[in-house]
């Protein structure tokens, strides 16, 4: 079977997210000052070819420990996986 | 007849600064050789340097995908074995990445790329590029880049310093801690750390710029005289 996986990967709570700092800083000056705590991350999304579901979970759990988060500084988690029979991501673009 | 100690310089796709690097090498006497990220061979040297640049070009984290080259698995089984392995700027991040050093390098304070040069003390002489340092010693080197804010979790940054982990401290020419000598906001103003054997050290200033007096200051020197006395200790 074929799932779609979607992982966040954030830095840790109380480290200093520069990027969010930024856009925190920028937001006032467009009339937004309710705005506090931004943190900026990453999404990936891929493919992948399991013979189910909990296979699928496990293996992303890896790469996302070992690749696609550094354990040091982010924290991930596995936001979706959903069976994917029918049209590709890519055949979407 | 004389022994030159034979100093290895990874070059990974996106490296930048493997050619100084072996000029340094061999503007302090030692013989650079150059070594392809895709061998799985050390040739024999009796020291690795990762130099700077943008590996892979940054992408994911900074050194996220270097540290599963090929020579990578031989880089690590040198350094389980002793060997002297120094990471600067990018190198530096891909041996954090690689689980070699602790810590890890982010994204500067002030979110802004940093050329410049610096000062900085040195922590410790238990370091392949502080051997035959003094504690204290001041030395001036450059630094550029836009992710080298060394971060760490506040228990780890108490190992590390309690540990004698930390090597090089940005600081003000005199030799003393200031904030505003700090280039990227790293924690405790930490530019360099080596791991517990003391053969592995990285640090975010690049000695290899600052060898040769014609082009500024040579703060690069006795680190790499260093280097190579510690690479000698093993021929």
């Amino acid at each position: 079977m074929r799932f779609r996986c979607l992982v966040d990967v954030y830095l840790k709570e109380g480290l200093l997210d520069p990027q969010g700092k930024a856009i925190e800083g920028a937001l006032p000056a467009m009339g937004w000052s309710n705005v506090s705590d931004v943190r900026v991350g990453k999404n990936v999304t891929m493919e992948v070819e399991a013979p189910d579901r909990d296979t699928a979970l496990t293996q992303v759990h890896e790469m996302a420990q070992r690749l696609l988060s550094n354990p040091v500084i982010e924290v991930f988690s596995v936001r979706s996986i959903e069976a994917n029979e029918g049209v590709r991501f890519r055949d979407l673009r | 007849m004389t022994i030159v100690p034979r100093i290895g310089v990874v070059i990974f796709p996106g490296s930048l600064d493997d050619r100084d690097a072996l000029r340094a090498v061999r503007a302090m006497g030692g013989e650079g050789v150059p070594l392809w990220h895709a061998e799985r061979d050390l040739a024999g040297v009796d020291a690795v340097i990762l130099p700077g640049g943008f590996s892979y070009g940054d992408y994911l984290r900074t050194g996220a995908i270097a540290r599963f080259a090929p020579i990578m698995d031989q880089v690590r089984a040198f350094a389980d074995r002793g060997g002297p392995v120094v990471g600067i700027c990018n190198g530096f991040q891909i041996l954090c990445e690689a689980g070699l050093l602790p810590g890890a390098l982010i994204r500067n304070r002030q979110l802004r790329f940093v050329c410049r040069w610096v000062d900085v003390r040195v922590e410790t002489t238990l370091s392949p590029l502080t051997a035959g340092l003094v504690p204290g010693e001041v030395l001036r080197v450059p630094v550029k880049h836009g992710e080298g804010q060394f971060v760490v979790s506040r228990e780890e940054l108490e190992r590390i310093d309690g540990e004698g982990l930390v090597v090089f401290r940005y600081c003000a020419p005199d030799g003393s801690l200031d904030e505003a000598a700090n280039p990227n906001g790293s924690a405790d103003a930490i530019a360099g750390v080596r791991n517990g054997a003391g053969n592995v050290v990285g640090l975010m200033p690049h000695p290899e710029h600052a060898v040769d007096p014609d082009v500024g200051a040579t703060g690069g020197q006795p680190m790499f005289e260093s280097l190579l006395s510690s690479a000698l200790a093993r021929v």
